[in-house]
C-alpha cells in the first residue's frame, strides 16, 4: 500500500452540498441497475408480447383495419394494463429500500453524507424513469406492430394512453416504495405488494358490487369509491380521454358524465396524482422517523 | 473533534448503550474496547447519526440530530464487513460515493491508489477479496479527505497481511492528523493506534484508559482464551475487569489479552473469585507495535 496522497479533494463548505445532487445520484445508480436488472428485462419483454398479443387479436377479431381498429386494440390493452402495470410497479417499488435493508447496504449508504429523505426520493426517481423506460419499450414495440398491421396508430390517442400508463404506473411505484419503507425483510414487502395488488384489482371491485347491494348506496357513493381505486381512476381517465362516453360503466358512470362533465379528466387525473403525493410523502415521512436503520 | 454526552440507545426493553459520555479532540485516537454485545456498533451508528438516541453528539461542533447531514460529510466510515452491491463495479462504485461526498474522479483516483487498488476498477465488487474490500471502503471513507475517521472492527475479517496494510494505511491517516475512533478487539491494533481506550461492557463505559495502562509490559501481548463454565463466564469477566485486564467475551469463550509474562495472572484472579479454570489456550502472539505518542 502506497502512502497517503497529498492530492485529495477537499470540501471546503459541507453546507454547500446539493441537496438535488445527492438524491440524483441515488435515481442514476437506481436507474442503472434497474435497466441491467433480470427483472426490467423479464417485464418488458413479457409486458411487449402482449401487448403486441392483444392489439393483434383486438384487430383480428374485429376484422377491421385502419384507425378504426385502434379503439378495440385500446380497449384491450387498457385491461392488460390494469393487470401488468400495477404489478410491475408495487414489485419494483417494493424491493427498493427493503432491499437495501436486508443486503446490510442500507446502513452504509446512511452514513454517507445523505439524508434519508434524498436517499428514498432518488430510489423513487431512478426507478420511476426505469419503469416508464420498460412501458415506452412495450408500448413501442405495441405501435410498430398496430402501424404495420393496421397501417397507422392515432398518435394522440395512443400517447394519452401511454402518459396515463405511466402515471399509474408511477403511483403503483410510489405505493410500493411506502410498503418498502415500512418493511424489514424484502419478503414481507413482496407479499404486502402482491395483497395490495390483489385488492386493487379484484377485491375492490367485489367489496364495491356487495358494498352497493348491502348497504344500498347512491350512484354517486357507488361513482365516489369507485374513483378512489386509482386502477379505476385510470380506466375512466382513459375512456374519457378517447372522447368515448362513460355510459359504458353504467350508472356510475352516466352520473359522472353528467356531474363533472369537462372537469372529470381533471378529478380522475388528480385521484391518480393523489395515490403518487400521499404514498411517496408516508414514505418519505416514516422513513425518515424510524428509530434504527 | 467528537463530543459524546449521555448518549442512551434502548432497542425495546434493552439498552445497547447506556450514558455514554466522551471527548476526542483534534488528531486524538480511541479504541472502543468491549465483548460482542457491549454497545461499540450501536454507539458509532449513534454518532453517525444513522440511528436515533437519547442525549447529544456532535462531530467537529456539528449537532448529529440536527445536522446529520453535515456532520456526516466531515466523517468517513469503514464498517466491519462493506456491504455493497456485488454485482457492481470498483470503479463504478467508487464513483457513486464520489458523487454522494462531492468529490471528482481524481479524488477517487487518489484514493484507490492510495489503498493500492489503482488499476482493479474493471474488477466487480463480488470478485474483490476480503482485504481489497476492506481497502475499498478505507478509499471510500477517504474521497472527500474527511477529518474524522470511524472505524467499526475494520480489520476483523482480515488475515495478518490485510490487517496490516489496514493498521498501516490508519497510521499513516493519523501523521496526517486525522481523528479516529474506532473498535476493535484486538490488542496490537489498539497499541499501535490509539492514545486511549473506551472500555465499554453491556452498553456502558466501564473506564477510560490508556493502552499503556492496559497492557503494561513491553514484553508483547498474548491473546489468551480460557475455559470456564457456561455459567461462570460473566462473574469470570467481571472478576477479570475488576482486576484489570482487558477482557473479551464472544461466543467461543473469554478471551484476555495479556502481557506475555503474566499469563498467569487471569488465572490467579480467577482463583481468587472461586472460579475455577478448565482450560486454557494461547491463540495470538502479538507483535508489539510501536506505540503512538
Amino acid at each position: 500500500m502506497s502512502a497517503v496522497p497529498q492530492t485529495v479533494a477537499i470540501e471546503s463548505n459541507p453546507r454547500r452540498r446539493s441537496y438535488a445532487g445527492g438524491a440524483l445520484a441515488f435515481a442514476r445508480r437506481e436507474f442503472r441497475d434497474a435497466m441491467s436488472s433480470r427483472w426490467f428485462l423479464l417485464y418488458t419483454m413479457a409486458f411487449s408480447a402482449l401487448a403486441v398479443a392483444v392489439s393483434f387479436m383486438s384487430l383480428s377479431g374485429a376484422g377491421s383495419q385502419g384507425f378504426a381498429g385502434f379503439g378495440r386494440t385500446t380497449a384491450g390493452l387498457l385491461n392488460l394494463i390494469m393487470l401488468i402495470v400495477p404489478l410491475m410497479a408495487l414489485i419494483a417499488g417494493a424491493g427498493t429500500i427493503a432491499g437495501e435493508r436486508e443486503r446490510g447496504t442500507l446502513l452504509y449508504l446512511l452514513a454517507q453524507p445523505v439524508s434519508r429523505t434524498q436517499v428514498i426520493l432518488g430510489k423513487y426517481l431512478g426507478l420511476a424513469l426505469a419503469l416508464v423506460c420498460s412501458l415506452c419499450i412495450g408500448f413501442g414495440v405495441s405501435a410498430g406492430a398496430l402501424a404495420w398491421r393496421a397501417g397507422g396508430v392515432g398518435l394522440g390517442s395512443y400517447a394519452t394512453l401511454v402518459g396515463m400508463t405511466c402515471a399509474l404506473a408511477l403511483a403503483m411505484l410510489a405505493v410500493g416504495t411506502l410498503v418498502s419503507a415500512m418493511s424489514r425483510r424484502t419478503g414481507v414487502a413482496t407479499g404486502v405488494a402482491l395483497f395490495v395488488w390483489l385488492a386493487l384489482v379484484f377485491l375492490s371491485d367485489l367489496g364495491l358490487m356487495a358494498g352497493s347491494i348491502l348497504f344500498k348506496l347512491r350512484v354517486q357513493e357507488v361513482f365516489g369509491l369507485g374513483a378512489l381505486n386509482p386502477l379505476q381512476a385510470f380506466k375512466m381517465s382513459v375512456i374519457v380521454s378517447m372522447n368515448a362516453s362513460l355510459d359504458v360503466l353504467g350508472p356510475a358512470g352516466v352520473y359522472a358524465s353528467q356531474a363533472f362533465g369537462e372537469g372529470l379528466p381533471w378529478l380522475l387525473g388528480s385521484v391518480i396524482g393523489a395515490w403518487t403525493i400521499v404514498p411517496l410523502a408516508v414514505a418519505v415521512g416514516a422513513f425518515a422517523r424510524r428509530g434504527s436503520v | 473533534m467528537i463530543r459524546a454526552e449521555g448518549i442512551t440507545k434502548r432497542f425495546g426493553r434493552v439498552a445497547a448503550v447506556r450514558d455514554v459520555s466522551f471527548e476526542l479532540a483534534k488528531g486524538g485516537s480511541m479504541a472502543l474496547w468491549g465483548s460482542n454485545g457491549a454497545g461499540k456498533t450501536t454507539l458509532i451508528r449513534c454518532l453517525l447519526g444513522v440511528m436515533r438516541f437519547q442525549g447529544a453528539a456532535a462531530i467537529g461542533g456539528v449537532d448529529v440530530r440536527r445536522c446529520g447531514r453535515t456532520a456526516r460529510s466531515l466523517v468517513g466510515y469503514v464498517p466491519q464487513e462493506l456491504a455493497f452491491h456485488d454485482d457492481a463495479r470498483l470503479g463504478a462504485s467508487m464513483m457513486f460515493f464520489a458523487g454522494l461526498r462531492r468529490a471528482g474522479a481524481g479524488a477517487a483516483a487518489a484514493s484507490l491508489e492510495m489503498v493500492g487498488l489503482r488499476g482493479h476498477e474493471h474488477k466487480r465488487v463480488r470478485d474483490l477479496s476480503g482485504g481489497m474490500k476492506q481497502r475499498l471502503a478505507l478509499a471510500i471513507a477517504m474521497l472527500s479527505d474527511p477529518p474524522v475517521i470511524v472505524l467499526d472492527e475494520p480489520t476483523s475479517n482480515l488475515d495478518a497481511a490485510g490487517r496490516g496494510e489496514i493498521v498501516e494505511a490508519l497510521r499513516g491517516l493519523r501523521k496526517k492528523g486525522k481523528t479516529l475512533l474506532f473498535a476493535s478487539h484486538r490488542p496490537d491494533e489498539v497499541i499501535g493506534l490509539a492514545d486511549q481506550v473506551l472500555v465499554m461492557e453491556r452498553g456502558a463505559v466501564e473506564r477510560r484508559t490508556t493502552p499503556a495502562e492496559l497492557w503494561p509490559s513491553a514484553k508483547g501481548v498474548q491473546v489468551v482464551r480460557l475455559h470456564l463454565a457456561m455459567a461462570t463466564e460473566q462473574a469470570a469477566a467481571q472478576a477479570l475487569r475488576e482486576a484489570g485486564h482487558a477482557v473479551h467475551l464472544n461466543g467461543h469463550g473469554l478471551c484476555v489479552a495479556v502481557a506475555r509474562d503474566r499469563k498467569a495472572a487471569p488465572i490467579h484472579a480467577l482463583a481468587r473469585a472461586n472460579i475455577e479454570v478448565r482450560d486454557l489456550e494461547v491463540l495470538e502472539d502479538v507483535t508489539m507495535p510501536e506505540a503512538e505518542s
